[in-house]
C-alpha cells in the first residue's frame, strides 16, 4: 500500500492527453451534461491536477470520477493513445482510499465482495435488496427489480469437458464466471454448444473463480489481484488453445490485466469467426440490432466480428441503430450507485432501440442485457434482449 | 474574481441552479481550450434556449462581466479562454437539430449541435454538411461559425461563411437579432458576413442556418508517397497549375505519417517522406477523369505507391487517419503548438523549407500535416511541457514560422482564428487604419467591450495566460 497522493495515478500516462477534445462527443455523461467536467478530457485534466498537486482531493470533485461510466468510449476514439482504462481504474482507487467513507458506497463494494466470494448468493440478493429498500437505499433496492427472472444455474457437463461435435479440431478453456451462469444461463448454453459445432473440446476449469472485472472496475484492484493470482493456479500448467468468454467486460479484464494469458484470450465471437462455424441449418427470420459493449468495442476493439456473426444468419435483418457504439448506462455496477445519470443515458438509448423496430436486440454482456431489459420492460416495449450466442445458435438444429 | 452573490443569484434564476458553475475547483477545469493557453472563468453557465441565453447576456451587460461563449472548447488559438475572467457561456446544452428540409436542402441547428452529428442526420435525406473541420466529431456548429472554420473538403466547396445561410443572434445587450435568412444570396448590407468568423467577439450566435448539399454520386480518394515533403509541394503547386481542383488536397509528413499509423493502421506508408491524400467527387465519369488527370500529374511530379481507396469503408479509415493527426502526435509529445498561417499554393515549397529549418535551429520536432490545396499550414511544434525551458523556445519557433508566412505575402490564420495567440501579430498584417476600422465595428455592436474581450484585438491590458494550465512545475509564462 502507497502513502505518497496518487502514486497508482502515472505522470506519463496523463500526459499523453494532448486536451485536443475529440473525445467530447463520444463521451456519453458529456453528451447528457455538456459539461467539461464530465469529460474525458475534463476527467483526465482533474486527475492530472490531483497527481501533480494543483488542485486538492475533495469529495466535490470525486463526484466527476464516480459519474464516469468507465465505459472507454473515449479511449477507443482518442488519436493520442491515452490509455484511459488504466488511468481511470487507477484514479479510482485512489479516490476510494482518500474519501470519507459513505455507506452506500459501502454496502454496495462489500454485497459485491461478498455475491463475488459465493456467486451462490445472487439467489439470495433479492432478500438483499428488501433490507437495503428498508434502510433506504432504494437505488441498490431497484438494481435488485433489474435483475432476470433466474432459471436453472448453468451447470458444466460431468467431468467438466463438452466434446467437439464432429472432428475434434480444437481445445479451449471457457470462462464460466460469477454473473452469468445465474443470470444468464441460457447464453452460456448457447455459447458452448457454437463451440462444440465449431469442433472445439470445450474445458471447464473446476477451480476457477471470478476474473475480477468488477472489482477492479469499482477501484479495488487488490481484491482484484488476489482472484487473478487465485486463477493464474488453475490456467498455469493447462494445455489449451484459447479461454473463450462471452462476457465482454470479463474477456476486457483477462486481456488487460492476465499478462501471462496474452493473446490466448478470446472473446466469444471473436473466436467463432477465426475458426468458422459450420453452415447454418435454418434460416433466422428476424429484425436484429445490435448494440456494442462497451468493454468488447471500445475496450476489445471488436466490433465487426458480431456483426459478421449475425450477417451470416440466413433470414436476418441487421438494422444498425443510431449510435450503437454508446453506451446504454449499464457500466457494471454504475446503474445501481448513479441510478440517476444512467437513467438518463438509458433513455437515449432506449429512443435510438426503438427507432429500429427490431424484433430483437443483441449483445454481448450481461449486464447491457439487464440495462436494456429493464428500460424495455419499464417502456412496456415488446422488444427482445439476447446474448448474440441465443441469437446465433437459433440458425442451427440442437 | 469570484462574482457577486446577487449575480450569481440572478443567474441561477435564469437557467436553474445545477446549470451554473461557480465552485472555483471546478472552474479551473474550463481553464483551457485545445490550444495551450488557459485562464479559469468566475462562471459556467449552461443556457438551454435563447431567452435563456439572451437573460444571462443582460445580466452581465448590466454588471459588465466578460462573456465568453464557449463550444466544445476545441479551438487552437483560444479563443474560448477566459483570460479575463467572466462567464463562460457554454451552449452545448443546446444541441438540437431544429429541422432539416430536404427539399430546400437546408438545415436550422442550435450552436451546440456537433458538426459530424449534422452530416450523420442528414445522410438519411442524402445530404451533408460540407465545411468538415478536422476536430468534427467534437467540435460544434456554433464554433464553426464563430470561427468561420475550414476542413479538408473545404478547397472545393468553400469554408462555413460559404455554407451559412442566417443566424440567430444575441447581441451584447442582449437583444436578440436574425441576420440573413432564407434569400440563397444574402442582400443588403451582410450582417450575417460580419458575425461569422467573430470568435465571439460581437455576439453569442444562438440558431443557425445552412446548406446542406447532395451527396456526391461518386467518390474517388487517392493516397500518393513522395520521397521528400519537397517533392509533394511540387505535386501540389502542380496539380493546380492544371486547373484541377480536387474536393480535398491533403498533405502529411513523415513523422506525422508515423503517429497517425500507429493509432488508425490505415495503410499509411511510414517510409514515405510525405503523402497527399486527394479526392475527388462528382458523376462517376467525370470522377474516373478528374482522378486519372491527378493521378497523370501525381507521377510525373515522383508520387508513388499511389493507392485509390478501394471501399466506402478504406476511405473512411484513410480519412479518419487524416483528422486524428493532431490527436496522434500526443504519441510522440504531450504538447503541441501550431499556428495555420497561409501562404500562395505557389510558396508551399518555400514556406515549408522555412519551417524545417526553424525546427532544427531550435532542435524542435515539427510535424506538418495541412490543407496543402489551400496553401493553409499547421506545422506543429511538439514538446513536453515538463520540460523546463523549452516554452520560450517554443513560443520564438512558432513566432519566427508565423513571420516566414507573411514575408512570403501569406495570412495569418487559415481557419483556427486569432483569439488570444495571434492578436498581438495583428499589425503585422493590418495597418493602424484597417484595425481602427475593425474596432469601430465592434465599437458599435458591444459598447462595453463585454464580449469575448481581449480576442482578436491587440490587447494593452492583456493579462499573461496560465500557461497550458499550470503543468505543476511552475513555468512563467512570458508570451510576448
Ligand atoms: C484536432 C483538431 C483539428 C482541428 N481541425 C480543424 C480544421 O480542419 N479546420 C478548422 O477550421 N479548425 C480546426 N480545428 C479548430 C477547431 O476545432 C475549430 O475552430 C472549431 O470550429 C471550434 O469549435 P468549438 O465548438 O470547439 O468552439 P470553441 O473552441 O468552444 O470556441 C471557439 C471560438 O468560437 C466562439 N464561440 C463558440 N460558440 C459560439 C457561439 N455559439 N456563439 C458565438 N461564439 C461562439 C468562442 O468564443 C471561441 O472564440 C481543429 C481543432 C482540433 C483540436
Ligand atoms: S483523451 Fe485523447 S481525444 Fe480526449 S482530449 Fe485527450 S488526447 Fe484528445
Ligand atoms: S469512460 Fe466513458 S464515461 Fe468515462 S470519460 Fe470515457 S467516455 Fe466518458
Amino acid at each position: 500500500m502507497t502513502t505518497e497522493p496518487f502514486a497508482r495515478l502515472s505522470d506519463d500516462d496523463l500526459a499523453t492527453c494532448v486536451h485536443c477534445g475529440l473525445c467530447l462527443d463520444a463521451c456519453p455523461t458529456f453528451r447528457q451534461t455538456g459539461l467539461e467536467t464530465e469529460s474525458p478530457r475534463g476527467r483526465i485534466y482533474l486527475m492530472t491536477q490531483w497527481k501533480r498537486g494543483q488542485l486538492p482531493f475533495t469529495e466535490d470533485q470525486a463526484r466527476h470520477i464516480d459519474l464516469c461510466l468507465g465505459c472507454r468510449t473515449c479511449e477507443a476514439v482518442c488519436p493520442s493513445g491515452v490509455p484511459y482504462g488504466r488511468i481511470i481504474e487507477a484514479g479510482r482507487s485512489e479516490v476510494e482510499q482518500m474519501r470519507r467513507p459513505s455507506p452506500k458506497r459501502w454496502l454496495a463494494r462489500t454485497a459485491l465482495r461478498q455475491l463475488l466470494a459465493k456467486p451462490r448468493r445472487l439467489r439470495t440478493f433479492g432478500a438483499m435488496t428488501k433490507a437495503a429498500q428498508s434502510v433506504g437505499l432504494t437505488s441498490i433496492a431497484r438494481s435488485g427489480r433489474q435483475l432476470p427472472k433466474l432459471r436453472a444455474r448453468f451447470q458444466p457437463p460431468a467431468g467438466g469437458i463438452a466434446p467437439a461435435i464432429g472432428p475434434r479440431k480444437h481445445r479451449v478453456a471457457f470462462l464460466v464466471g460469477c454473473v452469468m451462469p445465474i443470470l444468464y444461463p441460457q447464453s452460456h448454453e448457447a455459447a458452448v454448444k457454437l463451440l462444440q459445432l465449431a469442433g472445439c473440446e470445450v474445458w471447464f476449469p473446476r477451480a476457477e473463480r471470478c476474473c475480477g472485472a468488477l472489482l477492479a472496475h469499482n477501484g479495488d484492484l487488490e481484491g482484484a489481484e488476489r482472484l487473478r493470482e487465485a486463477n493464474m493456479e488453475v490456467y498455469r500448467d493447462s494445455n489449451f488453445e484459447a479461454l473463450i468468454v462471452d462476457s465482454a467486460g470479463c474477456g476486457a479484464h483477462l486481456k488487460d490485466f492476465y499478462p501471462e494469458l496474452t493473446g490466448r484470450v478470446k472473446d466469444l465471437s471473436e473466436w467463432l469467426v477465426e475458426i468458422g462455424l459450420p453452415a447454418p441449418e435454418r434460416d433466422v427470420k428476424m429484425r436484429v440490432t445490435y448494440q456494442d459493449a462497451c468493454h468488447l468495442a471500445h475496450a476489445q476493439r471488436i466490433r465487426k466480428q458480431p456483426r459478421d456473426l449475425i450477417r451470416a444468419l440466413p433470414g436476418i435483418e441487421l438494422i444498425e441503430m443510431r449510435h450503437p457504439e454508446i453506451c446504454c448506462g449499464a457500466a457494471g455496477l454504475y446503474s445501481t450507485l448513479e441510478p440517476a445519470m444512467s437513467a438518463r443515458i438509458l433513455e437515449e438509448k432506449l429512443d435510438d432501440v426503438e427507432s429500429t423496430h427490431a424484433d430483437v436486440i443483441a449483445t454481448a454482456n450481461p449486464g447491457c442485457q439487464m440495462q436494456l431489459e429493464s428500460g424495455l420492460r419499464s417502456r412496456g416495449s415488446t422488444m427482445r434482449v439476447e446474448h448474440i450466442s441465443e441469437l446465433v445458435i437459433r440458425a442451427f438444429l440442437h | 474574481m469570484a462574482l457577486e452573490h446577487a449575480v450569481l443569484e440572478d443567474l441561477r434564476r435564469v437557467v436553474g441552479r445545477e446549470h451554473v458553475i461557480e465552485a472555483s475547483n471546478d472552474l479551473r477545469i474550463f481553464e483551457r481550450d485545445a490550444s495551450i493557453e488557459g485562464a479559469a472563468p468566475d462562471a459556467v453557465v449552461l443556457p438551454a434556449t435563447t431567452a435563456e441565453v439572451s437573460a444571462v447576456i443582460k445580466i452581465a451587460s448590466k454588471n459588465r462581466i466578460p462573456v465568453v461563449p464557449r463550444g466544445a472548447g476545441t479551438g487552437l488559438s483560444g479563443g474560448a479562454v477566459t483570460i479575463h475572467g467572466g462567464i463562460a457561456l457554454q451552449v452545448t446544452r443546446m444541441r438540437k437539430i431544429l429541422e432539416i428540409d430536404p427539399v430546400a436542402q437546408t438545415a436550422l441547428v442550435e450552436p451546440g449541435v456537433v458538426n459530424q452529428e449534422l452530416s450523420l442526420v442528414a445522410a438519411s435525406h442524402r445530404l451533408f454538411y460540407a465545411p468538415d473541420p478536422s476536430s468534427q466529431k467534437a467540435c460544434t456548429i456554433g464554433g464553426n461559425a464563430a470561427e468561420n472554420s475550414g476542413g479538408p473538403h473545404c478547397l472545393y466547396y468553400g469554408v462555413t461563411t460559404n455554407h451559412v445561410l442566417g443566424m440567430e443572434v444575441v447581441l451584447a445587450d442582449g437583444s436578440v437579432q436574425w441576420v440573413a435568412g432564407d434569400a440563397p444570396d444574402r442582400i443588403g448590407l451582410d450582417l450575417c458576413g460580419v458575425l461569422v468568423g467573430s470568435e465571439g467577439t460581437l455576439c453569442a450566435i444562438t440558431k443557425i442556418k445552412v446548406r446542406l448539399l447532395s451527396t456526391p454520386p461518386s467518390v474517388a480518394t487517392l493516397l500518393a508517397a513522395f520521397s521528400s515533403i519537397d517533392a509533394a509541394s511540387q505535386a501540389v503547386s502542380a496539380v493546380i497549375g492544371r486547373g484541377i481542383v480536387p474536393a480535398a488536397l491533403e498533405m502529411m509528413d513523415k513523422v506525422t505519417v508515423g503517429a497517425v499509423e500507429a493509432h488508425y493502421h490505415a495503410g499509411y506508408p511510414t517510409d514515405a517522406g510525405a503523402v497527399l491524400l486527394v479526392e475527388v467527387d462528382g458523376i462517376p465519369e467525370s470522377t474516373r477523369e478528374l482522378m486519372a488527370a491527378v493521378r497523370n500529374v501525381l507521377a510525373e511530379n515522383q508520387g508513388y505507391a499511389m493507392r485509390e481507396a478501394q471501399s466506402p469503408s478504406e476511405r473512411d479509415l484513410l480519412w479518419a487517419g487524416r483528422k486524428g493527426a493532431i490527436g496522434a502526435l500526443g504519441r510522440i509529445k504531450p504538447n503541441y503548438y501550431l499556428h495555420d498561417g497561409v501562404v500562395p499554393r505557389s510558396r508551399l515549397p518555400q514556406i515549408l523549407s522555412a519551417v524545417g529549418e526553424i525546427g532544427v535551429h531550435y532542435r524542435l520536432p515539427v510535424a506538418n500535416v495541412f490543407h496543402a490545396g489551400d496553401g493553409n499550414l499547421h506545422p506543429n511544434i511538439l514538446f513536453d511541457l515538463r520540460d523546463r525551458d523549452v516554452l520560450p523556445q517554443v513560443e520564438s519557433a512558432g513566432e519566427e514560422m508565423l513571420r516566414a508566412v507573411v514575408e512570403l505575402g501569406g495570412a495569418l490564420s487559415g481557419e483556427h482564428g486569432i483569439g488570444l495567440e495571434k492578436n498581438a501579430f495583428m499589425p503585422w498584417v493590418f495597418s493602424a487604419d484597417d484595425l481602427d476600422a475593425m474596432r469601430r465595428v465592434k465599437d458599435a455592436l458591444d459598447a462595453h467591450g463585454i464580449m469575448n474581450p481581449g480576442k482578436i484585438f491587440p490587447d494593452p491590458q492583456r493579462k499573461a495566460p496560465h500557461l497550458a494550465g499550470r503543468t505543476g512545475l511552475a513555468i512563467e509564462a512570458k508570451w510576448w
